[in-house]
């Protein structure tokens, strides 16, 4: 066989057809004549005032005042210029990069703020106000959609993040009445969120029953058994059973201090802090530990994971459960943080935006931290700008979120590949 | 090394339900030797060796590692006794790395249960470097060729001190090349003292490879032969009767060319040319058979024929008319009998019951159908009919075509096919997975379409199968046709062709290392 070497063929990769990916130029393309025509053409003839620290913070930053007329124009074509670049990069058979898109994201937010802003009665917004409420909005959704990760990427669907944390609020809610103490609510509320991983667990796991189905179904039974609980209970005797403490804010001295970010970072409620904490354990455990490798397995392929002698359904029961423990931390935002009372149906389809923000950062800690963040800066933009008396009906403000994800996921994420068995039961034999 | 690892299984037997998948069977596996395990398909020795990694619990029987009776509670503890399998569908997790997939359920921690993969990549490498593997620990699985999948699978057994090996239907996914050098591993396998099962129906390799070889038919220990044993008494003693093994069929009578295909293109949705610029055509009453490693455009070819492909450029004639952007309904009227590559999740609906199988082609006409009525009698005397022409082993017409065995499930499909006059059969590996005498039969049917004078295309990824029934040979590559050959072609030839070499550079090599094969005559091979 030695000859063999001389003329051995090479084993290359099938030839493949360059397939250009338009998608991406194109909704660029869209999306710059779209700023051209409002926010440059149709830019308002004044100026506008982004504030960037409070009149009694320890740094206060001058505030930044743009014409609405130069940034719409000047984002506008800017915008048009990466677009054009992006049909050039396809054409030549090559693909958009990421900063591109990014870059392109940036602008369009920077144009369609300043033109939303000019346009309202009061051009002037409080920027790090805006950014703090968006965080705020959005640590709900870190933990829901994090707790999603831990479930997906071992093989178990959870459409339940709505229900554990419905049932983390309400639990906490209740023991943090009844003992005087936010944190025995906030332990409550973990177990909380386990109790209804646990029927999770038990029924999609060991039963094998549709993990979608029983994810809704959880839903509802949460809803209703709090709901009756809320009416009856809570109701009768508010100050016994519905009035938690609230968790107190703790702010790091020095870091807190810093313009626009300290506040927003670092002057947090004990739930805010767990969440960095949730957040760099799950990330680092999911990729750089053991217990990650398998629970990362047991999602991707669980029959080789038994081979190797990985308990795989012992591997997804521990990671539904803990999920519960994180969404449960989740749920005891709305009511030992956000307001001191439960309320009926209080988390108001958070879980199923949290599972929204699982998928658009692609079953991945950081991008579903990113994504979260992004909707609670939606959210929060349309708060304030029907406080600042914006032209632009609520309505259209309140669809905006959910029309800039449909874009995003749609044309700037790309395929987004799901964990190969996730919702697939894993059958012994 | 050879402080090697004696296995002995005594009286392993293993029942699902009544059926009796290991009858008693004993098997002394002696370190420092290939030990062969042949059967037919279904004769239980993948039970066996699930018995053996601890997948299975054995109904009764003993397992001994160096004479001490073990029990294994799962694969694991099968592990830590020095057993290591290499399955016959890859272990591994596509979008791992090398190391991620090696190191796991076998992690190399720091402080805090933090991965140690860098422990992992060395020992990798190390392992690599002994044995010539020539494995990238940071390469992504699903990047890489079958045969170096395959040596990850190796690296994870033996990373993991794994005495004896088992190797489940190793060579069934491989290049002929590959398949030599596998077999060559497994020789220096053996030479470091390690024992090895192997486990195949493919009578050649097995042959060239093993110290011993052990039968099993239906579930028993036929008995134990040398390797110097003929194939025809290996074949005799797997099946339990005389077989002929080469099939006697006339030479073929090629009439007008019916059936064409010119410049046929075929994308996959992400725009890969699976199929790429193929022309041929088959006359009537010939056999044309398509070699080649499995997914090198093979399916695509025959789907696109039958009309289930999307991305579909060129021609394809029948008698005239074209094929191409015809619905699939319209093609299988044109007269295009179809036995799919997958029979049970293609060919066949398996909760439905063989009489509704055998007439899933024509149900919606007469004489099966009126208007909107079915005609039950009909359908029985149909499937009594067909059952006895293809010897069908099924307990009645009613029975769920799932529960039969893959041969019989096969000759359902094929007797459904060629119910009816054909204009083109296709058959797409008609006999994988199916057992020796039920292979003969086939093969027998699909020439006797031919001698109808029906032009038969078949694909096949067994070469001995090409061989068998062709009557010219086409290899294809990465989508592309290395060339058409006659029948009488060398295997040697025509596995440098399924690696990618046209036909005359293939010839010329072969011709080349035959000259020098002869030079050498009496060296060391």
């Amino acid at each position: 066989m030695s000859t063999a070497t001389a003329t051995e063929p090479q084993q290359s990769s099938a030839p493949t057809d360059i397939v250009r990916n338009w998608k991406t130029p194109v909704i660029l393309a869209v999306l710059s004549v779209l700023a051209l025509l409002v926010f440059a053409i149709g830019a308002p003839d004044n100026s506008v005032t982004f504030r960037l620290s409070a009149p009694n913070d320890a740094l206060v930053l001058p505030d930044i005042v743009l014409s609405a007329v130069v940034t719409g124009w000047v984002t506008a074509v800017l915008m048009l210029a990466a677009a054009i670049w992006s049909f050039r990069l396809v054409r030549s058979g090559r693909k958009v990069p990421g900063w591109l898109v990014a870059v392109f994201a940036i602008l369009f937010i920077v144009g369609f703020l300043t033109w939303v802003v000019g346009s309202a009665r009061t051009p002037n917004v409080a920027l790090y106000g805006l950014l703090a409420g968006s965080f705020t909005l959005a640590v709900p959704l870190i933990f829901g959609s994090l707790s999603g990760v831990l479930c997906e990427r071992s093989g178990v669907v959870n459409i339940a993040i709505e229900g554990q944390l419905l049932f983390g609020a309400f639990s906490a809610a209740v023991a943090g009445s009844l003992s005087g103490n936010a944190f025995v609510g906030l332990a409550a509320a973990a177990i909380g969120g386990v109790m209804v991983s646990a029927v999770l667990a038990v029924f999609s796991i060991k039963y094998i029953v549709n993990q979608v189905i029983v994810g809704v179904v959880l839903n509802v039974l949460v809803s209703g058994l709090t709901g009756f609980l809320f009416s009856t209970v809570l109701s009768s005797d508010p100050a016994r059973w519905n009035s938690p403490p609230r968790l107190p804010i703790i702010s790091i001295p020095v870091l807190s201090d810093i313009p626009v970010i300290g506040p927003i970072l670092f002057e947090q409620s004990v739930v805010g802090y767990l969440m960095y904490i949730a957040l760099a354990i799950i990330y680092v455990g999911l990729f750089h530990t053991k217990w990650g490798l398998r629970t990362r397995a047991v999602g991707e392929h669980p029959k080789a994971a038994d081979t190797l002698g990985v308990k795989v359904n012992r591997m997804r029961f521990m990671n539904v459960l803990l999920a519960g423990v994180v969404a449960g931390f989740g749920g005891a935002f709305f009511t030992l943080v956000l307001v001191s009372s439960f309320g009926r149906d209080m988390t108001a389809g958070q879980g199923y935006i949290a599972l929204a923000a699982l998928i658009f950062g692609r079953w991945n800690p950081l991008g579903a931290f990113f994504a979260a963040l992004l909707f609670g800066f939606a959210t929060n933009l349309q708060y304030v700008l029907s406080a600042l008396g914006s032209t632009v009906p609520n309505q259209f403000l309140a669809m905006l979120p959910y029309v800039v994800t449909i874009f995003a996921v749609a044309g700037l994420v790309g395929r987004a590949r799901p964990p190969a068995a996730s919702g697939v039961p894993y059958i012994k034999g | 090394m050879g402080w090697g690892l004696k296995l002995e299984l005594k009286g392993i037997t293993k029942r699902f339900g009544s059926l009796v998948a290991n009858d008693h069977i004993d098997l002394l596996v002696q370190p420092g030797q290939v030990h062969s395990l042949l059967g037919e398909n279904g004769a239980g020795k993948s039970t066996l060796m699930n018995v053996l990694y601890g997948l299975y619990e054995p109904s009764e029987g003993q397992i001994l590692v160096d004479d001490k009776p073990v029990t294994f509670d799962g694969p694991g503890d099968a592990m830590a006794a020095g057993i290591g399998m290499v399955h016959q569908h890859f272990m591994l997790v596509p979008v791992f790395t090398v190391a991620e997939n090696v190191a796991l359920g076998n992690e190399a921690t720091k402080a805090g249960g933090m991965l140690n993969l860098d422990d992992t990549r060395a020992r990798i490498r190390e392992i690599s470097d002994q044995y010539g593997f020539e494995v990238d620990p940071d390469a992504v699985i699903e990047d890489l060729p079958v045969g170096v999948q395959q040596r990850v699978e190796i690296i994870k057994a033996l990373l993991r001190d794994a005495e004896v090996l088992i190797l489940d239907e190793p060579t069934a996914v491989l290049t002929p090349k590959e398949t030599d050098e596998l077999l060559g591993i497994m020789g220096q396998l053996k030479a470091d003292g390690k024992a090895i099962v192997f486990i195949s129906h493919k009578l050649r390799e097995v042959k060239a490879v093993s110290d011993i070889i052990t039968v099993i038919r239906r579930g028993k220990v036929v008995g134990d032969a040398p390797a110097s044993a003929s194939t025809t008494e290996l074949a005799e003693m797997m099946v339990g009767r005389a077989v002929s093994l080469t099939l006697n069929k006339e030479a073929a009578q090629p009439g007008e060319e019916t059936f064409t295909v010119s410049d046929l293109t075929v994308l996959s949705p992400t725009g890969q040319r699976v199929v790429d610029g193929i022309s041929f055509g088959i006359a009537r009453g010939e056999i044309m058979a398509v070699a080649g490693v499995q997914g090198n455009g093979q399916t695509e070819l025959t789907e696109a024929i039958l009309g289930l492909q999307d991305h579909v450029s060129g021609s394809i004639r029948l008698e005239g008319r074209e094929l191409v952007g015809k619905r699939v309904k319209d093609i299988i009227g044109a007269g295009v009998g179809f036995v799919p590559e997958d029979r049970s999740v293609e060919g066949l609906v398996g909760t439905f019951s063989v009489a509704e199988n055998l007439i899933l082609n024509r149900y919606d006409r007469p004489p099966f159908a009126r208007g909107l009525a079915m005609k039950p009698g009909l359908i029985a005397k149909n499937a009594e009919q067909y059952i006895a022409e293809f010897d069908v082993r099924t307990q009645s017409a009613e029975a769920a075509a799932g529960t039969l065995s893959g041969g019989n499930q096969q000759k359902v499909v094929m007797a459904r096919e060629l119910s009816r006059p054909l204009k083109l059969f296709i058959a797409s590996q008609p006999t994988r997975g199916v057992d020796v005498g039920s292979i003969e039969f086939l093969h027998k049917r699909i020439v006797a379409e031919r001698d109808v004078g029906t032009p038969v295309l078949i694909v096949s990824t067994e070469l001995d199968e090409v061989l068998e029934l062709a009557d010219r040979i086409a290899v294809l590559y990465q989508g592309r046709l290395m060339g058409i050959v006659p029948a009488g072609t060398s295997r040697g030839e025509l596995g440098l062709m399924m690696a990618g070499m046209n036909a005359e550079e293939a010839q010329a090599q072969q011709a080349q290392a035959e000259a020098q094969q002869t030079d050498v005559e009496g060296g060391e091979e």
